[in-house]
C-alpha cells in the first residue's frame, strides 16, 4: 500500500515505487530528463542544473536527478520557468567551455533553442593541454565541472581521493591536491574518471592522439566484450577497436561486477594483446 | 523613542562580559534554571508563543523548527549556532558576541535541552578573533559555573576559513565535517539529516539570543515590544551615510526613516544630506527609494510590498551623490568572488552578470539580465545564487535610482 508513491507529471498520473525520484517518475510517463552531470551509477550531483522542474509548493525550481518522489507531488516540466532555466544553463556552459566532444551539452543547447554566442566574450575556461601522463589527457578547457570525475575517484568508486575540486566561483576547478601536477598526486590511473566525463576533457591517450591526427572513426569502431584476464574478480571489458587495434577499454554501466568501473591494468594494460611477433 | 535594550546588554552593564558576575546581572541564572525546571516540550511551546523568528535573514519560526528537530528520529541530535556572519553591511552578530558572549550561549544550552542535543557547536566567522576569544571566555565560565561540560551539553567553538558560503547553513554543516564548504541540496534539511547525517538546529547567534531573554523572562514580557505580526527586537546594521553609524536594537514596526534619522539611532543622512536610497538586507538585499523608505517600517509584511526583506538587518545607506550602478558592480564582484562554484547558474552567472554589468549592459543587455538572473533565482542550490541577483533586479525595477 505504502510502497506507491503516486505523482502527477504535466498533469498525467503516475505511480512509481518507494524510493524513485522525480526523474525516475517523469520517465515512467515516456518522458526524458536533459542532465549533464547526473550519471547512472554515481551519486547525483546536482551541480548542473540542466534538470531542473517545477513542483507545486516549491518556491524554486527542483532538481529532479536528486529529489525524492513523494506522494501528491505536482511537477511541471514544460513551464517557461524551466525552460529558461535550462536553456540559461547550456548558454553558460558554452560560453565558458569547448563543447566539441561534449554531446549531452550540445543536446540540452539543441532542445532548449540555446543561442550559444549570448553570453559569450567573457572569462573563460580556456587553460593549456595537460599530457602528463603516457595514459590519459585532461584538456580541461572542455570542463564543464560537472563533478563526476570527483565522484568516481572518491567513494562512488575508486576510493582513492586524488582529485577534488579546488577555488571558488568561477576559478573553481578539478584539481588533483594543492595544486600537484597528475603524476605527483595520488592517482593510481583506474580511469574510471575518464570513463564517466561527458566532455571529452577527460579522454584516454591513444583516443585523443588518433582524434589529433583525425584518424578517429566513430562508425568504424567494433566493440568486443570479453572478461578481463588479470585476476579473478571476472570484470567485463569492451574492447574498442579500430583497424584492428584496440584503441579503447570501457565496461559496461550496467556489469553487476564492476558498474562500469575498472582498474589501471583492465583498462589500459591491453598492449600485450596486440605485439606482433616475438 | 531611545532604543531598546533587551539583546545588547544596558549601557550601565560594567561587569566583565564573560564573567560569573555578568551570567548573574543578565539574568542567565534565572534563565537556565527556569528551562531546566521545564519540559522541553514547554519550552518550545513558549519559544512558538513568543512568535521568535529566525534572526539570520529567512525569518523561519524558530518554534516549528525546534519541533521538526526534536520529532526527527536519530540517535543523536546536534545544535549549531551559526556565528559566520558575513553578509554586507552585517555586523550585529559580532556585536553582541562581543558586549555579551554568554547569553547567546545561555541560548544555546537552552535549545539543547529543549530538542535533547547531546553536543553543540558554534561556528564563528575566522576573522572575528575578538568575538572568538570572548566567545572561549564565556564558555570558560560557563564550565566553572557547571552549566556545560561533559555531564551535560558540550560546546565546541569551530573558526571558519573566510568564505562567504560558509555561513549558509548546510555548507557550514559540511565544513564542520572537514569538507568543502559546498551547501547540500534540500530536503533533506539539517532538522532531519544535519551533521554527520542526524538531526540538527542550527541558529542564529541573534535568535539564540532572543531565546535566552524570552526564557529569562516570560512570553508576555517578551511580546511587550515589536509589531503585531512580528515581537520582539531587531539589531540593525546601520553604515554609509549615516551620522551615527553603528549596531542598534530596535522593535520590529519602527519606521525605518526614523531609524536613520532618530538622534540617538542614525542621527540623519550624513554625506550630502539628502537620502538618495537604502540597500536593505546586505549584498542579497533590494535598493529602496526615499519614497520608499518613509512609507515603510520594519516587518516583513511591510517590506514585501516593496520585494524588500529585513533580511540580517543591515540596512546601507546611499546619500543622492553615489551612483548605484558603481554600488551594483561592487555587489556584483562580490558574488562573483563568494560563489562556491558548485552549480552552473551561480558559478558562471555571478561571473556573467559582473561582465555585463561592467560592460554597460544595465542600459543595452536588460533582458538578458533579467533571463539569466531569473535563472539563477530559480535553479541554483542555495540562497546564495538565488538571492545574487536580487539587488540588480530591485535597480532594473526602479529606472529612477540610477538615472543621471
Amino acid at each position: 500500500m505504502h510502497d506507491q508513491l503516486r505523482l502527477t507529471i504535466d498533469g498525467v498520473n503516475v505511480t512509481v515505487p518507494q524510493g524513485s525520484t522525480v526523474k525516475d517518475a517523469i520517465e515512467a510517463t515516456n518522458q526524458s530528463v536533459p542532465t549533464l552531470c547526473w550519471h547512472e551509477n554515481l551519486e547525483p550531483a546536482n551541480a548542473c542544473r540542466a534538470c531542473v522542474v517545477e513542483l507545486k509548493g516549491s518556491r524554486v525550481l527542483v532538481a529532479s536527478c536528486s529529489r525524492a518522489a513523494e506522494d501528491g507531488m505536482e511537477i511541471q516540466t514544460t513551464t517557461e520557468r524551466v525552460l529558461n532555466s535550462r536553456k540559461l544553463v547550456a548558454e553558460l556552459l558554452m560560453s565558458t567551455s569547448n563543447a566539441d566532444l561534449a554531446f549531452d551539452l550540445q543536446h540540452l543547447a539543441e532542445i532548449t533553442g540555446a543561442n550559444p554566442g549570448r553570453f559569450s566574450g567573457g572569462a573563460t575556461w580556456e587553460r593549456p593541454l595537460q599530457d602528463d601522463n603516457s595514459l590519459y589527457v585532461r584538456d580541461m578547457a572542455k570542463c564543464i565541472l560537472c563533478y563526476r570525475c570527483v565522484q568516481a575517484c572518491g567513494e562512488d568508486a575508486q576510493n582513492t581521493f586524488a582529485i577534488s575540486v579546488a577555488g571558488r566561483g568561477f576559478e573553481a576547478h578539478i584539481d588533483a591536491g594543492f595544486g600537484r601536477e597528475l603524476p605527483e598526486s595520488d592517482c593510481v590511473y583506474c580511469g574510471n574518471c575518464v570513463a564517466v566525463c561527458p566532455t571529452g576533457a577527460l579522454i584516454g591517450k591513444t583516443e585523443w592522439n588518433l582524434r589529433q591526427e583525425g584518424r578517429w572513426n566513430e562508425e568504424g569502431l567494433t566493440r568486443t566484450d570479453t572478461i578481463c584476464s588479470y585476476c579473478g574478480v571476472g570484470c567485463a571489458l569492451t574492447l574498442h577497436v579500430l583497424d584492428n587495434r584496440i584503441v579503447k577499454v570501457t565496461s559496461p554501466a550496467d556489469h553487476p561486477v564492476t558498474h562500469g568501473m575498472l582498474c589501471v591494468k583492465g583498462r589500459y594494460g591491453y598492449e600485450f594483446a596486440q605485439v606482433e611477433g616475438e | 523613542m531611545p532604543e531598546v535594550r533587551r539583546l545588547l546588554p544596558e549601557s550601565t552593564c560594567r561587569s566583565d562580559p564573560a564573567s560569573p558576575a555578568r551570567f548573574t546581572e543578565r539574568g542567565w541564572d534565572r534563565a537556565m534554571e527556569r528551562a531546566l525546571s521545564m519540559d522541553p516540550d514547554e519550552i518550545i511551546a513558549d519559544v512558538k508563543a513568543s512568535g521568535i523568528k529566525g534572526r539570520g535573514g529567512a525569518a523561519f519560526p524558530t518554534g516549528v523548527k525546534w519541533e521538526s528537530v526534536k520529532k526527527a528520529l536519530g540517535d543523536m541530535r546536534y545544535v549549531v549556532m551559526n556565528a559566520d556572519e558575513s553578509e554586507l553591511g552585517t555586523f550585529k552578530d559580532r556585536a553582541l558576541l562581543q558586549q555579551d558572549p554568554l547569553g547567546a550561549l545561555v541560548g544555546v544550552l537552552i535549545a539543547a535541552h529543549a530538542v535533547d542535543a547531546q553536543k553543540a557547536y558554534c561556528y564563528i566567522r575566522g576573522e572575528y578573533r575578538q568575538a572568538e576569544g570572548r566567545l572561549k571566555d564565556a564558555l570558560g565560565t560557563l564550565r566553572q559555573l557547571g552549566w556545560v561540560g561533559p555531564n551535560g551539553v558540550d560546546i565546541e567553538i569551530r573558526r571558519g576559513a573566510g568564505a562567504y558560503i560558509a555561513g549558509e547553513e548546510t555548507a557550514l554543516l559540511n565544513s564542520i565535517e572537514g569538507k568543502r564548504a559546498e551547501p547540500r541540496v534540500k530536503p533533506p534539511f539539517p532538522t532531519n539529516q544535519g551533521l554527520w547525517g542526524r538531526p540538527t538546529l542550527i541558529q542564529n547567534v541573534e535568535t539564540l539570543a532572543n531565546v535566552a531573554v524570552l526564557l529569562a523572562h516570560d512570553v508576555n514580557w517578551f511580546k511587550e515590544y515589536g509589531s503585531s505580526d512580528t515581537s520582539g527586537t531587531k539589531l540593525i546594521g546601520l553604515s554609509g551615510h549615516v551620522r551615527r553609524p553603528g549596531v542598534y536594537e530596535v522593535p520590529f514596526g519602527y519606521p525605518l526613516a526614523n531609524l536613520l534619522n532618530d538622534s540617538d539611532l542614525g542621527g540623519g543622512v550624513a554625506g550630502s544630506q539628502r537620502l538618495g536610497a537604502i540597500l536593505i538586507g546586505g549584498a542579497a538585499g533590494t535598493f529602496l527609494s526615499s519614497d520608499e523608505i518613509n512609507d515603510s517600517v520594519l516587518d516583513y509584511a511591510s517590506l514585501a510590498r516593496y520585494g524588500a526583506n529585513i533580511g540580517s538587518g543591515a540596512l546601507m545607506v546611499f546619500d543622492d551623490t553615489v551612483d548605484l550602478r558603481w554600488v551594483l558592480r561592487k555587489l556584483a564582484r562580490f558574488f562573483s568572488d563568494e560563489s562556491c562554484g558548485q552549480c552552473v547558474p551561480c558559478r558562471i552567472g555571478t561571473r556573467r552578470v559582473l561582465e555585463l554589468i561592467e560592460h554597460g549592459g544595465l542600459t543595452t543587455r536588460q533582458d538578458d539580465l533579467r533571463e539569466l538572473s531569473q535563472a539563477m533565482r530559480d535553479a541554483s542550490i542555495c540562497g546564495l545564487g538565488q538571492t545574487a541577483p536580487v539587488a540588480l533586479l530591485s535597480l532594473l525595477d526602479r529606472p529612477d535610482l540610477i538615472q543621471g
